[in-house]
């Protein structure tokens, strides 16, 4: 067998490979959505998403569950944004270059891909005990912005130096602040990237459990929180509490639940592809 | 802005003979006083000093990485932001050093305008790339800023274009169209001083040309800087030539002299295309 004829086999061989594997990671994917689908849609009702949890499993809803999601994500979106933002133009535009700067930035990147339990430890013992806190949705909410902010000023970053020098240029040349160039151009210019990262971002949040187990979200709230400092349980811990049980009842409710909780993250992603789409058509270079 | 300095001899380090630029005694707008440029420890610019005078068209030429953009990105201190830049001597424009410290780099741009190689529009209407330079130094009368759009539009000799389409996207239009944006942006905060940085390097001949007239009736207005790659461009347009060489400034004189014939015999084998 000649040259030639050995590298195309070789690239046969990688592409069927590469085809292999993707399939049988959506296959996977789809027997899954479709087992949960095919065990929770039964229970799908309006009932479902209105009623508060109980100990039978016929009539417990979700409501204190998502009520609880939409005040953790709330908060976490109100504390990371602008946090997770303003360190990433921080470090982007302002921050000096140098070995404090770089020690940094590995840092933040690390951070990234530190386990969401340690977060939750964190909390636990910073907002929890040491803030006196308690058990709140506040400090659920500051855990999983803690647990987000390095992919968002990782995001954020990255958004800002996509956008080409020669704005920059443009806008100093006209004489323009270092933040009038930032605020008139360079944010304008990356905000969908910015906006993208941040969707992504919370919808990591949404699905966490562990460090919310470990802040102290509860698995049985019988009232939807009125305010920040009220306890709460939250979608996935609801699951979690569900799964665990031993009737069939409720694990039909767990399946049901997943069904809201990925209703929800798709539609968050499908909102940060649209808004990655409509800011790029509008900023051709 | 005053004359103190009219009866001043140009300066010409490294060139012997003192060509007449200043033939009827009008001011010096820009002056560079034995300047030397660093990025670390390369010198991009090697003690030049040179004098130009009001309502002129000064072009550099040489050959890639001479130093031409360094040097010009120096009137506006564009080079402020580069890491690694630093630099020796002054730079003066109307008898006032715009290095020192007292010198505010935001008020200084808004007389030293730049027109870039590139068009860089910002991704925004025609009309708010024009309004922007006002916008940013607080101007709220929106009359007043429409005025001036559209005067400035006239003055880049872009308005009868556009006229129709103020609100289109500044990213739509042609590649000349956007450089003459581009300068109308930056005529709109009303500099005394043009800095040009090839302006015409990536466009058609015909839309050069367009900007090559252009650049012609704005010499009535503005002191103007040109670099050029373009050897006839510099011939076409410009009063004084000033050729650069390894961050050497060869010679500086009158652009007709310059051309047909210099002093220096690595001038003229720039110009005559044996090298470079
Ligand atoms: N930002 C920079 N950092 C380091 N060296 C630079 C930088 N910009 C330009 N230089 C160097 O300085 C010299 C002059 O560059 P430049 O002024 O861009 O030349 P020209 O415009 O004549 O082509 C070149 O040798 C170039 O490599
Ligand atoms: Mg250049």
């Amino acid at each position: 067998m000649n040259n030639a004829k050995f590298n195309r086999l070789k690239d046969k061989a990688f592409k069927y490979t590469g085809i292999i594997a993707s399939i049988s990671g959506i296959v996977v994917l789809a027997i899954f959505i479709g087992f949960v689908i095919y065990m929770g849609v039964q229970r799908l009702s309006w009932d479902f998403i209105v009623q508060l949890p109980s100990r039978f499993a016929e009539e417990s809803g979700i409501y204190t569950a998502w009520m609880g999601t939409v005040w953790i994500m709330v908060f976490t979106t109100l504390i990371s944004f602008p946090l997770g933002v303003g360190a990433g133009i921080y470090l982007e535009e302002y921050a000096p270059e140098n070995r404090w700067s770089k020690f940094l930035e590995i840092n933040i990147s690390n951070l990234a891909s530190v386990p969401s339990i340690i977060y939750g430890l964190l909390g636990l013992g910073v907002f929890v005990r040491m803030m006196q806190m308690g058990n709140s949705i506040l400090a659920g909410a500051l855990t999983l912005s803690l647990l987000i902010l390095p992919i968002i000023i990782v995001s954020t970053r990255e958004a800002i130096k996509a956008v080409p020098s020669s704005i920059r240029d443009a806008s100093n040349a006209l004489g323009a602040s270092k933040w009038q160039t930032i605020w008139h151009q360079i944010l304008p210019a990356s905000f969908g990237g910015i906006l993208t990262g941040v969707i992504l971002a919370l919808s990591r949040a949404i699905g966490e459990t562990a460090p919310l187990i470990v802040v102290g979200a509860l698995v049985y709230v019988p009232f939807a929180p009125q305010n920040p400092l009220d306890e709460f349980t939250v979608l996935p811990v609801q699951i979690y509490n569900w799964v665990s049980r031993p009737q069939e009842e409720f694990i039909i409710n767990a399946a049901a639940a997943i069904i809201v909780l990925l209703g929800i993250t798709f539609i968050m992603n499908g909102i940060a592809v649209y808004l990655r789409n409509k800011w790029q058509s509008k900023m051709e270079w | 802005m005053d004359s103190e300095t009219t009866s001043q001899q140009p300066k010409t380090s490294q060139v012997e003979t003192k060509p007449k630029l200043n033939p009827n005694n009008r001011s010096f707008k820009l002056q560079a006083e034995n300047i030397d440029v660093f990025y670390d420890d390369f010198q991009a610019i090697k003690d030049i000093s040179l004098d130009i005078v009001e309502n002129s068209i000064t072009a550099f030429i040489g050959p890639s990485g001479c130093g031409k953009s360094t040097f010009l990105r120096l009137f506006n201190r564009m080079n402020d932001n580069i890491d690694g830049f630093h630099m020796n001597g002054k730079i003066l424009i109307d008898n006032k050093n715009i290095y020192d410290e007292s010198i505010k780099v935001e008020e200084l741009r808004k007389k030293v305008g730049m027109v870039f190689q590139k068009p860089n529009p910002f991704p925004k209407s025609i009309y708010e790339n024009v309004a922007y330079g006002l916008r940013i130094q607080g101007v709220k009368d929106e009359e007043f800023i429409e005025n001036r759009v559209i005067e400035s539009l006239k003055q880049a000799t872009l308005y009868s274009e556009i006229e129709d389409n103020l609100d289109k996207q500044a990213l739509s239009l042609s590649g000349g169209q956007q450089q003459r944006l581009c300068i109308a942006r930056a005529l709109a905060v009303k500099p005394s001083v043009l800095l040009m940085d090839e302006p015409t390097s990536a466009l058609d001949p015909i839309s050069s040309g367009k900007i090559e007239d252009l650049i012609h009736e704005l010499k009535k207005e503005f002191t103007i800087v040109i670099v050029t790659h373009n050897m006839q461009q510099a011939a076409r347009v410009s009063d004084n030539t000033a050729f650069l060489y390894m961050g050497n400034l060869v010679e500086y004189g009158d652009t007709q002299k310059i051309f047909t014939n210099p002093e220096k015999d690595r001038t003229q084998n720039y110009i005559t295309g044996r090298f470079g």
